[in-house]
């Protein structure tokens, strides 16, 4: 039985984020989905009824409405995942850490998403002015990232992933659509493997398979 | 000298639906224009207010820059009742028009960077079948392509063996016939028009014309979106970033018939807009 249901456009980093973690917790649920562009249709009626901000995802459940994604990440692994490693709420330093990292993926969606949406879609923004951004935050991202490996880290919190890893990943890994590479980040480029390696890992457009992994686990 | 061939063709620069919206800022071959007007009456101008030509055609609007055009290509069973159209929008990449046309061209990828959707490993060998230059027309054809794929279309329940035929009659636009899965009679229209920016960038319009009846409208868009986009991140890293015409420049292999002979034809014409070659 289906558990929730996905309002969808296959191109957004905030849609897949939805889909990964749920990928990753074995959930099955429905999608609907919405042509964001070149329909607009997040700013149709119906839509608007449901959501009144226009934006997605959006995630029913019962009579349950969630429409900020770093949400749903919350609800997906407070609901699906019993170990509760995913959403370690239980210690409050732990949580504080998860809950600062889902404010970084904010920023990440607010620059890289808008950046990668204007070099993608041409989309109205000052092209200039996000790219910037989103050059700071994969720079602040990267110095992070840099900090957990001296610590002899994978993950961004504790020494397992969780929703904070799954917030940050897709718009870090989407960079390069905005012509941001990676090639100047070791660090994210490591972590960025770590989240592809995961039992369960599903791609979207600009975030591939590790075909090479794959090979190794046949031979 | 690339430019001026360029001049005489036909290009994409807005979609119906688009344009019913507002006007739209499109640059075409380095020359910023305005499309606006009506869809009845669309209107392309440049910043000194030149007015261009301007037509209709497959859900899109057309113009072109040059004195002495070329017909704009016809694609009947685009036009066929009954046919769903979906014009996709418009994705931007920074890549050769003439690559952008060349992978639309290219099967052999599709395990790899379409993994599960039109291909899937172990299934990559790409079965022999025939490019060719047809000199009437003067097209490039690709026919007689069969190719197994798990999901070949939104309409498709499981995985096909999917035949596929490529057409090119422009050097910037591209339809694929592909076996259409509620009708295997009837073949699927999926084409591209590439709007050249520069001579590296692009704007890529798909669209289809479908025999599709039960799925939604923005599933059918996201299906070809997400084919799309897939090769979006290849084709801004291909290098050298002009696609190479002349045979030494890279090595083909059989797989890539309808490449090469899309290179050669090019070549011949000299469409060297977004191409290198060693004369030119």
């Amino acid at each position: 039985m289906s558990s929730f249901t996905l309002y969808n456009y296959v191109l957004s980093g905030n849609c897949y984020k939805v889909r990964l973690m749920a990928a990753l917790l074995g959930v099955e649920y429905d999608t609907v989905a919405v042509d964001f562009y070149p329909g607009f249709e997040h700013r149709s009626e119906p839509m608007l009824a449901l959501n009144p901000s226009g934006t997605l995802p959006i995630l029913t459940a019962d009579d349950m409405v969630l429409t900020e994604t770093q949400a749903m990440l919350g609800w997906l692994a407070a609901k699906f995942d019993p170990t509760g490693r995913w959403y370690p709420a239980d210690d409050p330093v732990v949580s504080g850490e998860v809950l600062q990292w889902l404010g970084v993926a904010s920023r990440l969606t607010g620059s890289v998403g808008a950046a990668r949406l204007h070099a993608m879609l041409d989309w109205p923004v000052d092209g200039e002015a996000v790219r910037k951004d989103a050059l700071k935050e994969l720079q602040g991202f990267e110095l992070l990232l840099t900090d957990r490996v001296f610590a002899g880290q994978t993950w961004l919190v504790g020494d397992h992933p969780t929703i904070a890893d799954i917030a940050c990943f897709p718009y870090v890994a989407l960079s390069p659509d905005a012509g941001l590479e990676h090639d100047g980040f070791p660090a994210i480029r490591n972590w960025l493997y770590a989240v592809r390696s995961l039992p369960g890992f599903v791609t979207m457009p600009g975030i591939h398979q590790l075909h090479e992994l794959r090979e190794g686990a046949h031979g | 000298m690339s430019r001026e061939h360029a001049l005489n063709d036909w290009y994409a620069v807005a979609d119906v639906p688009g344009l019913t919206r507002g006007p739209r800022k499109a640059r075409l071959l380095g020359c910023d224009l305005r499309v606006s007007g009506q869809v009845d009456d669309p209107v392309v101008t440049d910043e000194a207010g030149h007015r261009y030509p301007a037509q209709v055609r497959y859900d899109h609007i057309w113009t072109t820059l040059g004195d002495d055009p070329r017909a704009l290509f016809e694609i009947p069973e685009g036009e066929q009742p009954g046919r769903r159209r979906v014009p996709c929008g418009v994705v931007r990449v920074k890549c050769s028009p003439l690559r952008a046309v060349e992978n639309f061209l290219d099967i052999a990828h599709f395990p790899f960077v379409h993994t599960d959707i039109l291909g899937a490993e172990p299934h990559t060998e790409v079965m022999a079948y025939k490019a060719e230059i047809r000199e009437e027309e003067d097209e490039v054809w690709a026919t007689n392509i069969s190719f197994y794929q798990p999901q070949a279309a939104k309409s498709a329940g499981g995985g096909i063996t999917t035949k596929y035929a490529y057409r090119v009659h422009a050097p910037t636009t591209a339809v694929l016939y592909k076996t259409c899965p509620p009708r295997p009679e009837e073949m699927d229209v999926i084409a591209i028009f590439v709007q050249p920016r520069s001579e590296t960038e692009c704007d890529v319009w798909p669209w289809m014309a479908l025999y599709d009846d039960s799925s939604e409208f923005a599933e059918l868009v996201q299906f070809q979106q997400e084919i799309f986009l897939q090769d979006r991140s290849i084709l801004e890293n291909q290098r050298p970033t002009r696609l190479p015409l002349d045979p030494k420049m890279e090595i083909p292999t059989r797989a890539d018939l309808t490449s090469i002979a899309y290179r050669r034809w090019l070549k011949r014409r000299g469409a060297y807009y977004g191409a290198m070659t060693e004369d030119a």
